[in-house]
């Protein structure tokens, strides 16, 4: 027995090939996901090439980087003499940023231990879904609640001219990132594996104990990741800051002056231009600025996130 | 038996202190959005009716309906599903069942995590870079809608790697012992068992695709449009931006219109959400394993 299924398997072997239609097959299916994997790779830097194309001309015939970045005028339309600075255009989208995040990091991250940590159940499930939900609200629906809700209060409680300011746009921009930084936190939180709470319980900490001693410093690193990628949301945020800022151009001194950012500028102005002129270009020119600044955010908060995972 | 003791009512204490802390901290991020969607929907709801909903915009756009921007918000919707949904499972599949993990893996994972965080202002000036001028597409529903395609590629790709996680490795040893091919085994064991779990995600593309605004405002969303669009090639107008211009546009807006159209947009959006997040549920009561 043993002698003749050895003699079968062995005429078998020489016969079999397994390159039959279901390997070509299986083949040709490997080649076609990994072009979708691979997409993701080619359309990232699809978008740096085309946006750096199109301001090509205007970054080596007109930019002066120098003044680019430190004059406070930008006035591109100007037929005479244009100035292209966005300094006043950094420090409204900075301003603006800035108070989002002071509305916002303490709220999410609030919340984020609230609904990871103490809440159980029905309630955490609901409380999780309702920032989903929250979450999901569109941008431009964020800048109409600016317009015409925040801004007659902001108004009439601070008794101000002019509702639309920093203010009202960093509170927008705040509940509008406070979501997403709370889901993304409250993984970070769930991140930590339960037998640290277990130990720590043991012990005969209380839960606050617990958090404050064991899950927050465990998750030290994912609670930065979600604090970062807040900060890149709040900072490419276009319609929400064009429709809550009052879009003027402005240093701010205090909260209640209206500003103006990158994002929205160029969200206001790329429909005026011609394409191919100075402005077309400046504009591109301060796509690749924002294209760069999101991408060293991003990389930081990936980098930081996987920290913590090797660790 | 123990009394507690000066310790154990002092940890008491603190405990219920901070408890009521977090917990108010939570309301308070909640509370306030929930107040501005009430406020939405009493102003909004007076501006609603079946000619609000079937009718085109009039004198102006200062009185009429939302018909065209309905219209096409759906012509854009499913022009960008018809790329971005393929393409993000194709990565998902690529990413979860034949990658390994090495650099390559990670430069993906980064790739994504880039195209979900650049600005949708940027997205919108490659989609004119590329789309509207050096394709030659123009401004039309194409160029918007590749432009969504791939702003919203990242939410298909994660959530199908999700569903496609979900499904237990057992699983695919199983079908493997017999001889099947690793295609194989995804189409007729990965597959079957992540679709429910890929449409949830789907979902949530089409939630997000309906409310970005930034993107299509150059590549193919026009401020008004008195006809409907025929093909890929026509432009269009879109509910998003259609709030854009009601709010800041024109003069003379009665006050209801705009609240219509947000709580409209809205509507749609947490509709959505909704019932992928009810889809999720049903999903996880349903797992057998």
């Amino acid at each position: 027995m043993a002698g003749s299924g050895k003699a079968i398997n062995a005429e078998s072997a020489v016969e079999f090939d397994r390159r039959n239609t279901d390997w070509y097959v299986d083949k040709a299916i490997q080649a076609i996901v990994f072009v979708g994997g691979i997409s993701t790779i080619i359309f990232v830097i699809g978008i740096f090439v085309f946006i750096t194309r199109e301001g090509l001309t205007f970054v080596f015939d007109t930019l002066d980087v120098k003044e680019f970045l430190t004059s406070e005028y930008w006035d591109p339309s100007d037929e005479d003499a244009p100035e292209y600075g966005i300094l006043a255009l950094i420090a409204g989208t900075a301003s603006v940023t800035g108070l989002a995040m002071v509305v916002a990091i303490p709220f999410s991250l609030g919340a984020a231990v609230f609904i990871g940590e103490f809440a159980t159940g029905k309630t955490r499930e609901f409380l999780k879904v309702l920032v989903e939900l929250l979450a999901a609200i569109p941008s431009v629906v964020w800048g109409f609640i600016g317009l015409s809700i925040m801004n007659p209060l902001i108004i009439e409680w601070f008794n101000v001219p002019v509702g639309l300011n920093v203010l009202n746009a960093g509170i927008i921009l705040g509940l509008m990132a406070a979501p997403i930084m709370t889901s993304i936190a409250e993984d970070a939180l769930k991140a930590v594996p339960d037998r640290y709470r277990e130990a720590a319980e043991a012990m005969g900490a209380t839960r606050w104990q617990v958090i404050y001693k064991v899950v927050l410093p465990a998750a030290k690193n994912g609670l930065l990741g979600a604090v970062l990628l807040g900060v890149g949301r709040a900072f490419g945020e276009t319609m929400a800051v064009l429709m809550a800022t009052g879009h003027s151009i402005n240093i701010p001194t205090s909260v209640f002056d209206s500003v103006r950012a990158l994002t929205a500028t160029i969200a206001a102005e790329l429909g005026e231009t011609a394409v191919g002129s100075d402005h077309y270009g400046a504009l591109f020119t301060i796509g690749i600025f924002l294209f760069l600044i999101t991408f060293i955010i991003n990389l930081l908060a990936d980098l930081v996130v996987r920290g913590v995972r090797k660790g | 038996m123990f009394e507690a003791s000066e310790l154990n009512l002092r940890n008491k204490r603190t405990e219920s202190l901070y408890r009521t802390l977090f917990l108010v901290m939570t309301l308070l991020l909640i509370l306030p959005v929930l107040l501005i969607l009430g406020t939405l929907i009493v102003k909004g709801a007076s501006a609603i009716s079946w000619e609000f909903l079937f009718g085109y915009p009039k004198d102006g756009m200062t009185a009429g309906g939302i018909f065209p921007a309905l219209v096409g918000t759906i012509w854009l919707v499913s022009v960008a599903l018809l790329v971005s949904v393929p393409l993000g499972v194709a990565a998902a599949i690529y990413l979860n069942e034949y990658a390994g993990e090495n650099w390559f893996t990670r430069i993906i994972n980064l790739a994504i995590i880039n195209l979900a965080g650049v600005p949708s202002i940027v997205h919108a000036l490659f989609g004119v870079g590329a789309f509207v001028i050096f394709f030659g597409f123009g401004t039309s529903i194409l160029a918007a809608s590749l432009t969504l395609a791939i702003m919203t590629l990242p939410v298909v790709i994660v959530s199908t790697r999700e569903s496609l996680r979900a499904v237990p490795m057992a699983f695919r040893e199983a079908c493997w012992n017999m001889g099947a091919t690793r295609w194989q085994t995804i189409r007729r064991v990965v597959l079957p068992n992540a679709v429910p779990g890929i449409l949830t995600g789907v979902i949530l593309e089409v939630s997000r695709t309906t409310g970005e605004t930034a993107p299509i405002m150059f590549t193919g969303a026009a401020f008004f449009l008195p006809f409907l669009p025929e093909s890929v090639f026509d432009q269009t107008m879109a509910l998003s931006l259609h709030l854009f211009v009601v709010s800041t546009q024109v003069p003379n807006v009665p006050e209801n219109l705009p609240y219509g159209v947000a709580l409209v947009l809205i509507g749609m959006v947490l509709l959505m959400n909704s019932l992928s997040i009810a889809l999720r549920m049903y999903l996880r009561g349903k797992k057998k394993w």
